[in-house]
């Protein structure tokens, strides 16, 4: 599986273990961003016209952090705590778009892949989510190499995830620089 | 293609109250993929490829790089597009 630019748009051919690894990565990130949300008593009149209905706490969960983060240095936690009051739930709610939009077009059993520009841009969005989890889990630092652990080592399986997703990502952000390139041709 | 005003800093003396812009900085991370990070700072904020690899590179080597600068107001909405897009950004005033 690559992406690769097309006439038609931005195509990958799936295998169905590609397929079954991609499904349960973004099913599994779907529930991380979810939990927490549930969780919050939510005024419902709040909610409906869109306002934040009290503080909303800073995840614990390593990843969950890394996906929602601070928006100020740690000089200013109230500044970071009013700003997430605001912004939190429009943030999970894009990520769990992204997720659901790669669910929704991965064709389960295998096959074409066909993405339009949004699509392309919810994937691009959710592979980098959904390596920033691995990653945060995984304690990956720029020298991590899945092949200095031992064969036995499901972290060295997780590392291989990390990596084919890293080499997949590589793919899509190439194929929609070479779509920014022609779009640009002679505009400016 | 367009890039942020650059906002001249008063002295310090000029004025009592705090005219200091705010910046949004994006800071290094292992995980983000060097093209990537170069491609979201060219779609979030109009920058030429050239111009985001600049900032994108600054990124990797020295740890942090400032991306845009303006309001508070459009630094807290500069670091929210960044945080969708799963760049590491905090705003602060310079």
């Amino acid at each position: 599986m690559r992406f690769k630019r097309t006439r038609k748009g931005i195509e990958a051919t799936v295998d169905p273990f590609e397929a079954e690894v991609l499904a349960q990565c973004a099913t599994e990130l779907l529930d991380l961003l979810g939990v927490e949300l549930d969780e919050g008593d939510a005024d419902p009149l709040a909610a409906l016209v869109g306002l934040p209905s009290g503080d909303v706490e800073a995840p614990q969960d390593p990843a969950l952090q890394r996906l929602l983060p601070h928006a100020y240095g740690d000089d200013d936690p109230e500044a970071s705590r009013e700003f997430r009051r605001y912004t939190d739930a429009d943030l999970r709610a894009g990520k769990r778009a992204s997720a659901g939009t790669v669910l929704a077009t991965l064709p389960l059993e295998g096959g074409k892949l066909l993405l339009d520009p949004e699509q392309a841009g919810a994937w691009l969005a959710c592979l980098n989510d959904l390596r920033l989890v691995l990653g945060t889990r995984l304690e990956v630092t720029e020298q991590t190499d899945a092949e200095d652990y031992a064969p036995e080592d499901p972290r060295r399986h997780a590392l291989q995830v990390y990596g084919w997703l890293g080499w997949l990502q590589e793919t899509l952000v190439e194929s929609l620089m070479w779509r920014r390139k022609t779009d640009r041709r002679g505009a400016v | 293609m367009t890039a942020p005003a650059q906002v001249e800093r008063p002295a310090a003396d000029e004025s009592t109250h705090d005219a200091r812009p705010w910046v949004t900085i994006v800071w290094n991370d292992p995980v983000n993929l060097m093209s990537y990070v170069t491609y979201v700072l060219q779609d979030l904020f109009g920058y030429s490829r050239a111009k985001a690899t600049e900032l994108m590179l600054a990124v990797h080597h020295e740890g942090r790089a400032v991306v845009s600068n303006g309001s508070r107001e459009q630094m807290e909405h500069d670091v929210a597009r960044c945080h969708a897009r799963g760049l590491w950004a905090t705003l602060q005033q310079d």
